[in-house]
């Protein structure tokens, strides 16, 4: 009786077919191991596109989540290496991130600029304050106790999985329940399909924009910490072009960029296409500049079939 | 003997999930108006898609001058001599009028333009038109009657045998209307043939040599218009008989619910009236008279000064759309597409967009309450549609309409302001709409009514308030209320009466 639409789980078949074809071509691929390694290379850009959905879902976007990666990962690895308590750090850094967003949804809501112009300027704003403020050096976390701490958020495991695939899950578990059971969840959705509409029906448009971005903001910092905490040092130029990296898993889960269309399980798929491409040519030892072509490639094709099927 | 330019035969289209067009009949015939009637959703604009290539037909057969057609697109439809001349204009607003006629084929040599032939050529289509503009001119700067005529300028450049006009007189003034009635004759003499669709009756028994009928995508009839009068023709479009199109009801008490005191901004000035509990005060003027204005301020959307303003005796304040939600005002916007409703939601969660904070705890929603409330308003104002999954654009005029005052109903307000509420409405979805507000009288609530067309302010409100150039100009009661009256005011020749 009930038809099932096939299309709204076509970039998960998508991601199946790529998966088994890949480990015809090579069989390390389908190994337990390999399998971790390429979650736990997916989880940094999977948090941040998990942010980036929400953003897209109302029809904005977020280029400063790069720039936000940088500048938590440096807060985070200072404090540490100050010596302060690896709690206080982490959350300072989610606080940075989270004070990036709202700034950033702040100046697109009330200022009712575009977001691609403003967090296009708060991308170069916040990657300068990066710079300065750690004079374009690495900052190292130290090798303190608090510092062993920080590098288990990013190298250690719990029942045998590694902690940022961890972390990726429970921000996946959390972010399809709010899209999809809250009332937030339901206004980013009407405010990407109908603005206008949305704020007539009384619904305070401007403190969902404000939300949104402040989310992405948080993440991308989650995003930030998980990385210094991986290298235990802080790179100022880290998550450099991750912003397209993120908008291009978002994109190829299947949410649109006109707004009011999308959904998690989409960017996960689409996280998970990337991270699988990725893996894959480097197993067959392929170049890093094919790598990028290859990439490229696929986010086309992909976006093109989409594309057709509606 | 008339020669059939083209028949359309058991035309039958099929979206996922709706038979939008089961076996429809067209015959249109040379030299003649056909016009092609039907109720909001009865598949008119569906039946012309498939005849201009929007849409590609489920089954059925095309016969034009005699020869089977295919149509594969637009474009080959124009080539093929079909013209089809939208409600919304297609338009390019920065252009000049030559470059709209000629769009996608300038006359050109080496990819170089040949602006003469291009000007020159317009202007003999312009001349055949009996318009005296300058091609050169920008559309941008032309009113909607001559943007209209340029459209058809630019079928007749197509030599198009048919050319298809969907409500073209919507948005046209009495004397453009006129003028549209004058280029139909001509083309008609010109041996060209026509599809017209309107809802405006009179026109059909003016302009058209015979009418076809559609109801619920199904073919109903084919009759000369001499044949016919306009009662029976709404008959057949809404498939019932047609009793007082109006339904008034007395239930006005004289307790006050909704007080206005002396509301000015940019675009109105010094408002002050009240509403009584279970009384519909209707709201008139001419385009400009700031009349949605008036509504938009009062609920928070444009910032306002106001002395006073009371629900029930109790002071509002209504700064923003939540608040005066929140203080019981609610509000159904004119343009349901634009403002009114999420096109790409479901119908449910259009109906409980305003209200979602009643089924949610701690933001969570609950669904099942929220589905209670959804079913409950769907049974209520018998929106049809086959789910409530369903996305709202899928419906037609009148069931979005009623999922737009469903979504401000569930919010229990006490004052209902409705902004043009029967505008691209169909006849029979119409007199649903004014029942459902008997209901909400009995109910109690306060309605304002903001609506253009006199007869059904006249025929449902208690009292009407007329506006003019952002004023009251005075405000009538249901019993001395004239059609003449609203507009000796709405002009601002009346003296006020209050």
């Amino acid at each position: 009786m009930k038809k099932i639409n096939l299309s709204k789980f076509q970039s998960i078949i998508g991601l199946v077919i790529f998966s088994i074809v890949v480990s015809l071509i090579n069989d390390r691929f389908m190994t337990g191991s390999n399998i971790l390694n390429i979650l736990r290379q997916t989880s940094i850009n999977s948090i941040i596109a998990a942010g980036m959905t929400f953003v897209i879902i109302t029809g904005g976007i977020d280029l400063s989540v790069g720039a936000t990666l940088a500048l938590s990962g440096a807060v985070v690895a200072m404090l540490i290496s100050l010596g302060y308590s690896p709690i206080v750090a982490i959350v300072a850094a989610l606080a940075v991130g989270g004070g990036i967003g709202f700034f950033n949804g702040i100046v697109i809501a009330k200022g009712k600029l575009q977001p691609f112009i403003v967090t296009l300027a708060t991308m170069t704003v916040f990657r300068g304050i990066t710079l300065v403020f750690t004079d374009g050096k690495p900052i190292s976390a130290g090798y303190e106790k608090n510092a062993e701490f920080l590098s288990n958020i990013g190298n250690g495991y719990f029942i045998g999985i590694p902690i940022p695939i961890i972390i990726m899950i429970l921000v996946f578990i959390i972010g399809f329940y709010v899209l999809t059971q809250t009332t937030l969840g339901r206004y980013v959705y009407s405010l990407g399909g109908n603005e206008e509409a949305t704020k007539l029906s009384g619904v305070n448009t401007d403190r969902i924009k404000i939300m949104v971005y402040t989310i992405s903001g948080v993440l991308a910092a989650l995003a930030g910490i998980i990385i210094t905490a991986r290298l235990s040092s802080a790179q100022p130029t880290a998550g450099s072009g991750y912003e397209l990296d993120a908008i291009a898993a978002v994109v190829l889960g299947g949410t649109s960029l006109a707004g009011g269309v999308g959904s998690i399980l989409g960017t996960v798929t689409g996280a998970l296409i990337i991270g699988v491409l990725n893996n894959a040519l480097n197993l067959m030892n392929v170049s890093s500049y094919y790598q990028l072509l290859a990439k490229g490639i696929v986010i086309l094709i992909a976006v093109l079939l989409d594309r057709k099927n509606k | 003997m008339t020669d059939v330019v083209l028949h359309m035969d058991g035309i039958t289209k099929e979206f996922p999930g709706v038979k939008a067009l089961d076996g429809v009949h067209l015959n249109v015939y040379k030299s003649k108006v056909m016009a092609l009637l039907g109720e909001n959703g009865a598949g008119k604009s569906t039946l012309m898609k498939i005849l201009s290539g929007v849409y590609q037909k489920t089954s059925g057969e095309i016969y034009f001058k005699g020869e089977k057609l295919e149509v594969t697109g637009p474009k080959d439809a124009m080539q093929k001599g079909i013209a089809i001349i939208h409600q919304e204009l297609n338009l390019i607003e920065g252009l000049s009028i030559a470059e709209n006629i000629f769009m996608g084929r300038f006359p050109s040599k080496y990819g170089k333009v040949n602006w003469k032939i291009m000007h020159n050529e317009s202007k003999k289509l312009l001349d055949r038109l009996n318009l005296d503009l300058d091609p050169k001119r920008k559309v941008q700067s032309l009113s909607i009657g001559q943007k209209q005529m340029v459209e058809i300028a630019k079928a007749l450049s197509f030599e198009a045998e048919l050319i298809i006009m969907d409500e073209p007189t919507d948005a046209l003034t009495d004397s453009e209307t006129e003028s549209l009635f004058k280029v139909i004759e001509d083309l008609v003499k010109a041996e060209k043939s026509v599809v017209y669709i309107s809802h405006r009756l009179p026109e059909i028994f003016k302009i058209c040599d015979d009418v076809t009928i559609l109801r619920d995508g199904s073919f109903v009839g084919e009759m000369p218009v001499s044949e016919i009068n306009e009662n029976q023709l709404i008959e057949m479009m809404v498939g019932r008989k047609l009793e007082e199109q109006y339904s008034y009801l007395d239930c006005k008490t004289e307790e006050v619910v909704f007080r206005v005191d002396a509301l000015s901004n940019a675009l109105v000035k010094d408002i002050i009236f009240d509403i009584k509990k279970g009384e519909i005060l209707g709201v008139a003027g001419l385009m400009g008279a700031g009349r949605t204005e008036l509504a938009k301020s009062i609920y928070g959307n444009i910032p306002c000064d106001i002395k006073d303003m009371s629900v029930s005796g109790v002071k509002v304040y209504g700064k923003t759309e939540k608040q005066a939600i929140d203080e019981g005002i609610a509000y159904v916007s004119e343009d349901r597409k634009k403002d009114g409703l999420v096109l790409g939601l479901s119908v449910g969660n259009n109906i409980t967009l305003s209200s979602l904070g009643q089924y949610s705890t701690a933001t969570v929603i609950n669904k099942k309450s929220e589905k209670n409330c959804i079913h409950y308003y769907k049974d209520a104002m018998s929106i049809k549609t086959p789910s409530v999954n369903q996305k709202v654009k899928l419906l037609s005029g009148g069931n979005q309409q009623k999922v737009s005052i469903a979504k401000s109903l569930s919010v229990k307000p006490k004052i209902l302001i409705l902004d043009e509420p029967t505008r691209g409405v169909d006849v029979g979805a119409k007199k649903e709409i004014y029942e459902l507000m008997n209901t909400f009288k009995k109910e109690g609530l306060g309605i304002l009514m903001i609506s253009s067309e006199i007869p059904e302010l006249l025929g449902v409100c208690d009292r009407i308030m007329v506006m003019h150039e952002g004023k009251i100009s005075g405000i009538l009661n249901r019993v001395e209320a004239t059609q003449e009256k609203i507009m000796r005011l709405a002009i601002g020749a009346g003296e006020s009466i209050q």
